[in-house]
């Protein structure tokens, strides 16, 4: 008993040590943000498992972690990086942009000494002379089996009684090209640093750039002066010369003015909004007409066979949904797919439904009305079986046919618990980005926007577009739409919510 | 019901059930055809429907063998599908059982403890999974390219990361567990505690074996969610060899290179048991969830 008892606390200073050693190594690659999300995350751990008025939370906190870190914090981050100007050109972070161009060298003034290459063993050892004086040095012995920087000293000859092999050929050399390229090799006086500079010698190198106090740069080769731009995120010239690599800076709402006042953006942005919404609500409206009359007839005695057609038309929604969307993006192929063959022998007329706007979208609706009515079907007979049957047979009674029935009493009386199902497939549809993705890619695409854009996309898939398509990586801009469409749910959200307390009433 | 049955009620039986028939022959349609396609030779339409001679080339490819066309060459399969297959069941299975980790441990504290800020807490989960993932695809992709500097075993295009990314999602499941746990009595586990358990002790030695049939649904679920999840996936896996299933197959169908024979073969090959294994969970939701924990 003891000894359980102790195993705990051990078990949690262990943990402790792992994570803290963790930390440091992130902290260390130069990822402060990352380091201290962990740490955070490590302190809260370490709280909520010895602390005993947390009790509660040690069941919480694993489960409550992994959501809030994978699930609520890449939304945060999201609506963030939508006030960056993060993009392919704007990749990197400053401290790093600055650390590249601090990195870069240059083929200083210095000498250059001629080398060769000498098998020792399996390894090798080089020799570096100087053509003028006649000096030379000797490395260490080295595998050159992988591109490792190195930097490694060198020893004049004489020290070493050393009989060099003949050198290899240079045929050996350029096999070995990168290894040598990465190494830096320092001469004896512990200050003549020597880089690779052809296949047959090193020279000299200096660092490109200087950083001065003012946080500018200095070109050492040509003086020039780079200065960061912190609005473009750019080091610039004094002439105005942005340099690559970019960095990430803030730019406020400059995104969101972008999406909402520039006609480039604007045009695609509302025509795509309106399709997404006219694209949900057809959707829902056609599935659910098409669940619930399928639920009333399935409720109907006098019909027979009822579990084999009940069977066979829940189908759809228990297959995977990419491998049903993949299915009629083949069945759909304006020239090898089966239901343009079936079509052609039949009427003689062979649609373009990948390449009409018009038509895409109606297959889009098609598609979509199959995957989603099985779902409506079993909801609505879940709701007309709530029916009191009693109901129906007053009305059987006053001579009632099934339209009246259906419109006096089934459909008001499951409208009400159906309002905020039919809400959350609306949202579901909002954000239907597999189904684009897989069937259309949003194509076919506007001919009269300058951004790419497609007639089928809906607004998560032209934002999956803009970041990682053809668009140049515009995270920023992507996850400023991002932001917008968040927005959005919410409110659908909040409408659901209002219409499930009132149909909870 | 005794309801004078007229004449037009027998047309309506009969026009019913042709419009069922004709409206499950246009749902049936597309498997009955995909299993044509996938036994029909060469991967574009030959103008039957039904395949007259019956080839077995793409179900070879699917599986990884290769087969010697009737011209002589050798055909080798272009995409692995059973290594996608692969992929998609490791890290469902590892989700699924991450995924119910998380989420008993959590609806455990919910259904049986007090503690401040739950009403908040729950109502907070509720709120996160009306906010699908693929609205944080950019954040995910850098987050993970981030990790991925130091760790690249939690990096792009590794199976770690997309665990990871789908850990998250246990919304859904608590609410699910912790509706369960309310139907059970808490009078057994009380019972334990006067013997002298530990509240750990009362949780995985009383209640979660009573609660198996939710556990069970709970798991199936998460699996089938990781196994059809396509807009993470797709972020983070690039290299071939790493994709999952749901990210693969749509190779089969670019318009340079057709392979809707194969296509067919895959689709069956990876959609079957998937399928299966959903309808044995819409089996064991429904009588889990009515037969309840009274048995204890």
């Amino acid at each position: 008993m003891k000894i359980r008892l102790r195993l705990g606390p051990a078990l949690l200073v262990l943990v402790l040590l792992a994570a803290l050693a963790v930390v440091t190594m992130v902290y260390a690659a130069g990822q402060t943000l990352l380091a201290g999300t962990m740490l955070a995350i490590t302190a809260l751990a370490l709280w909520v498992y010895s602390s005993a008025r947390t009790y509660a939370w040690r069941y919480l906190f694993p489960g409550i972690a992994a959501a809030l870190v994978f699930v609520v914090f890449p939304m945060v981050y999201t609506m963030a990086i939508g006030f960056t100007n993060y993009s392919s050109r704007n990749l990197l972070e400053f401290s790093r942009a600055t650390q590249y161009f601090l990195d870069e060298t240059f083929h200083g003034e210095g000498p250059s000494y001629g080398f060769t290459l000498h098998a020792d063993g399996p390894e090798f050892r080089l020799r570096l002379e100087d053509a003028d004086t006649g000096k030379a040095w000797v490395s260490g012995r080295l595998a050159l089996r992988s591109p490792a920087a190195l930097e490694l000293r060198l020893a004049p000859e004489g020290e070493t009684p050393l009989a060099l092999a003949e050198p290899v050929p240079l045929k050996e050399v350029i096999a070995r090209q990168k290894s040598l390229q990465a190494l830096t090799l320092v001469l004896p006086d512990g200050a003549t640093k020597l880089v690779m500079s052809g296949l047959r010698q090193f020279g000299s190198v200096q660092p490109l750039y200087r950083r001065n106090a003012d946080g500018s740069l200095t070109n050492l080769q040509t003086q020039g002066v780079l200065r960061p731009n912190m609005v473009t995120g750019f080091y610039e010239t004094e002439a105005g010369e942005r340099m690559q690599p970019g960095f990430q800076v803030g730019v406020g709402f400059a995104n969101y003015v972008r999406i909402f006042t520039e006609p480039a953006f604007r045009e695609p942005f509302v025509r795509i909004f309106a399709w997404t919404v006219v694209f949900s609500a057809l959707t829902v409206f056609f599935a659910a007409a098409l669940g619930m009359f399928l639920a009333v007839l399935f409720h109907w005695d006098a019909l027979r066979f009822k579990g084999v057609y009940r069977t066979l038309l829940f189908l759809p929604y228990a297959v995977p949904g990419f491998i049903s969307i993949l299915v009629f993006k083949g069945l759909f192929n304006n020239n090898f797919g089966e239901i343009n063959l079936i079509l052609d022998a039949l009427f003689g007329i062979k649609p373009a439904w990948f390449s009409d706007p018009l038509l895409a979208k109606a297959m889009l609706l098609i598609v979509n009305v199959w995957l989603g009515y099985p779902y409506m079907m079993v909801i609505c007979s879940g709701l007309i079986k709530a029916i009191p049957a009693d109901l129906y047979e007053a009305s059987a009674v006053a001579g009632a046919g099934p339209l009246t029935n259906f419109f006096r009493i089934t459909l008001p009386l499951i409208l009400k618990p159906l309002t905020p199902l039919l809400i959350s497939a609306f949202a579901f549809n909002f954000n239907n980005f597999v189904l684009i993705s897989l069937l259309t890619g949003g194509r076919p695409d506007f001919l009269d926007t300058r951004v790419p854009a497609g007639t089928t996309d809906l607004l998560v898939s032209y934002t999956y577009r803009i970041a990682f398509q053809d668009s140049g990586q515009q995270f920023g801009l992507a996850a400023a739409i991002s932001t917008v469409i968040f927005a959005m749910v919410a409110v659908i959200s909040l409408l659901q919510m209002r219409f499930t307390k009132v149909a909870k009433d | 019901m005794a309801i004078v049955l007229d004449k037009s009620h027998r047309w309506r039986v009969v026009a019913a059930h042709l419009f069922l028939i004709g409206l499950t022959a246009m749902v049936i349609f597309p498997f009955l055809m995909i299993l044509s396609i996938s036994l029909r030779p060469g991967n574009f339409a030959a103008g039957s429907l039904i395949p007259e001679t019956i080839s077995l080339e793409h179900w070879k490819l699917a599986l990884g063998i290769s087969y010697t066309a009737p011209d002589g060459r050798l055909v080798k399969p272009d995409f692995p599908v059973l290594l996608w297959l692969w992929n998609s069941v490791k890290v469902a299975t590892l989700t699924a059982c991450v995924t119910l980790a998380l989420s008993t441990t959590a609806a455990y504290a919910f259904a049986r403890m007090k503690f401040r800020g739950k009403r908040f807490a729950l109502g907070g989960l509720m709120l996160m999974q009306m906010f699908p993932a693929v609205l944080a695809l950019v954040a995910i992709f850098a987050i993970f390219d981030r990790i991925g500097s130091v760790f690249p075993f939690f990096g792009i295009d590794s199976h770690a990361s997309l665990l990871l990314a789908y850990s998250g999602g246990i919304a859904l499941h608590v609410w699910t567990l912790k509706g369960y746990y309310d139907t059970i009595p808490v009078e057994i586990e009380e019972a334990a505690k006067v013997d002298g358990a530990t509240p750990w002790q009362a949780f995985r030695l009383v209640l979660l074996p009573m609660a198996l049939p939710i556990l069970m649904v709970v798991f199936l679920l998460a699996f089938i969610g990781a196994i059809i999840e396509y807009p993470v996936a797709s972020v983070l896996l690039h290299e071939e060899a790493k994709l999952t299933l749901a990210v693969g197959s749509k190779l089969f169908l670019y318009d340079q290179k057709y392979l809707w024979g194969d296509f067919a073969a895959a689709a069956i090959l990876s959609g079957l048991p998937i399928t299966l294994v959903f309808i044995l969970a819409q089996k064991w939701m429904i009588s889990g969830l009515t037969a309840g924990g009274i048995k204890g």
